[in-house]
C-alpha cells in the first residue's frame, strides 16, 4: 500500500485498479454532405490510464480536449467506439439491462451546469429519492428518511426536500446534484466541472464538501477541469488531455512542480496569478487549438509548441506515452528518456537531438523552487 | 494633476420589475479612471460590476434605469443626462465596449470585416472602400494571421479567442480614450485568456487607452491592474492599489475573497470559505450589506450602515473596522452559519 505524499487518505494503489480504461476512443462523423466525404472526428483517441478505489484523478485540458467526452464514455452516456473499460473487474462494455443499471448505481456523475441538471417540475425530495426508488435500494418511506439524511450531509436543511430548484443558489443546487449522486451510494463520481459554474466563494464551499465526502464514505472521484488550481488542490494525480490523447500523466505533485510535456508547461504558464508582485517570462502559445477534424501529423501539439528540440520528427512521430520518472508518463520525444532513440528520430527528419527543458521561470515561483530542489 | 477622464459620482441603476420588488443593483457607487489607466472592478456575480458597465455606456433598458442625482461625467460632460444623439457619438467612438461572451456581441449576418468598417464608416464617415481597409488594419493589429481573409469570414468560422480579438479590432477602430471590458476572458480557454490579456496591455500602452476591466478573477486583476475596487451588495466596498489589495485587504469580504481561493502552488488541505451567498439585489441587509457572511461582525453592523473610510493613500473600505480595529481580534462565527448549516 502506498499513499500519496501530500493526503494520508488510504488509497489503494498496489492492487487491481477500480477503474481500468484501455484504448478508448470515441469517433464522431459529420454528416455526409454532397460530393464531400463525412469527416471523422475523433474526440477521445486512444486514451489509456487507471483509478485506484479512494482517489481523485483529475483530467485536465481546454474546450475540446475529449476530457468530458471521457467521461461520459466510462458511465456509458456516451457508447464509445472502442477501446476497454473495466469497472471493479467488469466489463463496462459488455454490460446490458440489469447489469448495467447496476454498474451505473456504483458509478454516479455530477454535472457542470447545476441549472440544467435538475428537473425544475421535481422537488429536490423526489430528485434525490429517484435513483434509490429504482434502484430498489429502499422503501418510499426510507427513501424520504435517507433524503433528508443527505441533504444535511451535503450541508443543506431535511426541510428542502419540498422545495423546487430553481428556488436555489447555484452553489446549492451543486450540493443538491451531490445529494442526488450520494444516495445510491456509489463508489465512483465523475464530477463534470463541478465549480466551474460557480463563484469564487462558493466554489470553495463545494470543493471542501467534495474532499470532506470522499474522506468520510472513501469515494473515488474522477475530477474532470480545466482551471489549473482546483485541480492542483484536490488531485491526487493528473491527466492533461490535449485533441483526444492524454498527453501528460503524474501524480499532482509531480506535474505541478516539474510538467514535462510542452503543453502542460504552457498551460501552468497561462493560468494568471493572483499575485502582483510576481513576474515571469509568460510562455504564450501562438494560435489556436487545431481542429480535431484535421490533427496535426505526429505530436498532435508539434505546430503550437515551443520545445526547442522540436524539429521535422516531431511532425512525423506519434510520441508515445511513456513513463520517465516513476509514476510520470509523458508523450514526448523530446523529452529524455525515450524509446524513440535518436536514430529512428535522425530517419524521421529530426535535427535536435531530444533535450530535458524545463522552462523554470515561465512557471510560478512555487514550482520554481521545488523543480530546482528535485 | 489633470482631471480624471471619466467620474462616476453615486451611481444607482435600480429596475423595477411588474410587481416585484425593486432590484437597487447599483446602489451608490463612486469611482474615477485617469487618462490611460487600466482600473480593474472584482466581485461575483450580482455585487452589481456589469449594471455598472452598461449604466457608463446607457445600455440601461427598461425596466431598469439610472436614478436621478447619478453622475457620470466624461469628457466634461454628464452622460446620465446627455441626449441620444450625442450619446451615440460617444459611445463607439470615444468609449468602447468589450463583452464576455463574443459571439452573442457579434452579428451572425454579416462578416467580421463589415462589422468593423461599420464603426469607422458611422463615426469617421469613412468611404466603403477606406473603411474596410481599416478594419484589416485593425485586425492585423490584434494578431490575427491573414487578416484580409479573415475579414471576409462570418463570427461562427472563428474561433472564441479570434472572435475576442475581432471585438478588440471593432472597439480600437477610433481609437477610443476609454474601453470596458465586461469579463473578456472568462468565456475563453486559459492558453488563450493568456493572448488576449497580453493583446489588451499591448493595446493599452500603445495607445495610451484606460481600461476599466472588469471581472471575477484576482488573477486577471493582478497581472492587468494598478488599482482595484471590489463590489459587494452593488456597492464599492474597498478600493486601492493592486499590490496593497493583495497584501493588506482591510475589507473583510477582500480578504474572504483572497483567501477562498485555490491557488497553483498553494496545498492547503481545506479552502477557507466566505459562508452563505450573496443576497438578492431586492433584499440587501440593513447595516453592512456583508454582515451576515462576516465573521467580525457585531451590534453596529446590523443598524449602521458603513461609509467608506479611508485607510490610508487611496485606500478606501466600507467597513466600521476602520473605526474600531479591535474588534478583528475577536472573529466569530458568522451569523449565516450560525443560522443555518447551509454553508459549512
Amino acid at each position: 500500500m502506498t499513499t500519496s505524499a501530500r493526503e494520508p487518505r488510504k488509497t489503494a494503489r498496489d492492487g487491481e485498479p477500480l477503474l481500468s480504461v484501455r484504448n478508448l476512443t470515441k469517433a464522431f462523423a459529420s454528416r455526409k454532405r454532397l460530393f464531400r466525404k463525412a469527416e471523422v472526428v475523433y474526440a477521445v483517441n486512444d486514451v489509456s490510464f487507471d483509478v485506484h478505489d479512494g482517489e481523485t484523478l483529475a483530467i485536465v485540458g481546454e474546450s475540446g480536449c475529449g476530457k468530458t467526452t471521457t467521461g461520459r464514455s466510462i458511465l456509458r452516456l456516451i457508447e464509445p467506439t472502442s477501446g476497454e473499460i473495466k469497472f471493479a473487474g467488469q466489463d463496462v462494455a459488455a454490460l446490458k439491462g440489469s447489469a448495467l443499471r447496476k454498474m451505473r448505481r456504483e458509478m454516479q456523475i455530477i454535472f457542470q451546469d447545476p441549472f440544467s441538471s435538475l428537473n425544475p417540475r421535481m422537488t429536490v425530495g423526489a430528485i434525490i429519492r429517484e435513483g434509490m426508488l429504482i434502484h430498489g435500494l429502499a422503501t418510499r418511506a426510507e427513501a424520504e428518511k435517507r433524503a433528508g439524511d443527505l441533504l444535511e450531509e451535503v450541508g443543506l436543511r431535511a426541510e428542502y426536500a419540498s422545495r423546487y430548484p430553481h428556488e436555489f443558489s447555484g452553489g446549492q443546487r451543486q450540493r443538491i446534484g451531490v445529494a442526488r449522486a450520494l444516495s445510491v451510494q456509489p463508489r465512483l463520481i465523475i464530477c463534470d466541472e463541478p465549480v466551474s459554474a460557480l463563484d469564487v466563494s462558493v466554489q470553495a464551499q463545494v470543493i471542501n464538501l467534495l474532499q470532506d465526502l470522499q474522506r468520510d464514505r472513501n469515494l473515488t472521484y474522477i475530477f474532470i477541469a480545466h482551471d489549473l488550481s482546483v485541480v492542483e488542490h484536490i488531485a491526487d494525480r493528473v491527466a492533461v488531455m490535449y485533441l483526444g490523447k492524454i498527453v501528460e500523466l503524474a501524480e499532482s505533485e509531480a506535474l505541478f512542480s516539474q510538467p514535462l510535456m510542452p503543453y502542460t508547461q504552457a498551460l501552468l504558464s497561462a493560468a494568471p496569478v493572483p499575485d502582483p508582485a510576481r513576474t515571469r517570462d509568460r510562455i504564450v502559445l501562438q494560435g489556436d487549438v487545431p481542429s480535431p477534424a484535421n490533427l496535426p501529423t505526429g505530436c498532435v501539439f508539434h505546430p503550437r509548441c515551443h520545445h526547442p528540440a522540436r524539429d521535422e520528427a516531431c511532425a512525423k512521430i506519434v510520441p508515445p506515452l511513456e513513463e520517465k520518472e516513476t509514476g510520470h508518463f509523458v508523450a514526448c520525444i523530446k523529452q529524455p528518456p525515450t524509446m524513440v532513440d535518436w536514430a529512428q528520430q535522425q530517419s524521421a527528419g529530426g535535427t535536435k537531438p531530444p533535450e530535458r527543458y524545463l522552462p523554470l521561470a515561465a512557471l510560478s515561483p512555487s514550482h520554481r523552487s521545488e523543480g530546482v530542489q528535485s | 494633476m489633470s482631471a480624471p477622464l471619466l467620474t462616476v459620482k453615486d451611481l444607482r441603476t435600480y429596475f423595477y420589475p411588474g410587481g416585484g420588488k425593486v432590484a437597487r443593483s447599483v446602489d451608490g457607487v463612486s469611482f474615477h479612471i485617469n487618462e490611460g489607466e487600466t482600473v480593474g472592478i472584482v466581485g461575483e456575480s450580482g455585487c452589481g460590476k456589469s449594471v455598472t458597465a452598461l449604466s457608463i455606456m446607457r445600455l440601461i433598458r427598461a425596466p431598469g434605469r439610472v436614478e436621478a442625482g447619478s453622475k457620470i461625467e466624461f469628457d466634461g460632460k454628464d452622460l446620465v443626462t446627455l441626449d441620444d444623439d450625442s450619446m451615440r457619438r460617444i459611445r463607439g467612438n470615444r468609449i468602447a465596449m468589450i463583452f464576455q461572451e463574443p459571439m452573442s456581441a457579434l452579428n451572425p449576418v454579416f462578416s467580421v470585416g463589415d462589422q468593423i468598417a461599420e464603426v469607422a464608416r458611422i463615426h469617421a464617415g469613412a468611404s466603403r472602400r477606406d473603411a474596410w481597409k481599416k478594419a484589416v488594419e485593425m485586425l492585423a493589429l490584434t494578431g490575427i494571421p491573414a487578416p484580409d481573409q479573415r475579414a471576409k469570414q462570418y463570427p461562427h468560422q472563428l474561433s472564441g479567442g479570434m472572435r475576442q480579438r475581432v471585438l478588440i479590432a471593432m472597439a480600437l477602430v477610433m481609437n477610443p480614450a476609454l474601453i470596458i471590458a465586461d469579463e473578456p476572458t472568462t468565456a475563453l480557454d486559459v492558453t488563450i485568456q493568456a493572448q488576449i490579456l497580453e493583446l489588451l496591455r499591448d493595446v493599452q500602452q500603445k495607445f495610451g487607452t484606460a481600461v476599466l476591466l472588469i471581472t471575477h478573477d484576482l488573477g486577471v486583476i493582478a497581472e492587468m491592474t494598478k488599482r482595484v475596487i471590489v463590489m459587494y451588495g452593488g456597492e464599492v466596498v474597498e478600493e486601492t492599489s493592486t499590490p496593497d489589495l493583495f497584501t493588506s485587504a482591510h475589507h473583510p469580504y477582500s480578504e474572504g475573497l483572497l483567501h477562498a481561493m485555490p491557488r497553483v502552488g498553494d496545498k492547503r488541505e481545506r479552502l477557507n470559505v466566505i459562508p452563505g451567498t450573496v443576497p438578492p439585489p431586492t433584499a440587501w441587509p440593513s447595516g453592512c450589506r456583508f454582515r451576515d457572511r462576516c465573521k467580525y461582525s457585531w451590534e453596529r453592523t446590523e443598524h449602521e450602515h458603513p461609509p467608506l473610510y479611508e485607510i490610508g493613500p487611496g485606500h478606501v473600505s466600507r467597513c466600521h473596522l476602520a473605526d474600531e480595529p479591535e474588534r478583528r481580534k475577536d472573529p466569530h462565527k458568522p451569523l449565516v452559519a450560525r443560522r443555518s448549516i447551509d454553508a459549512s
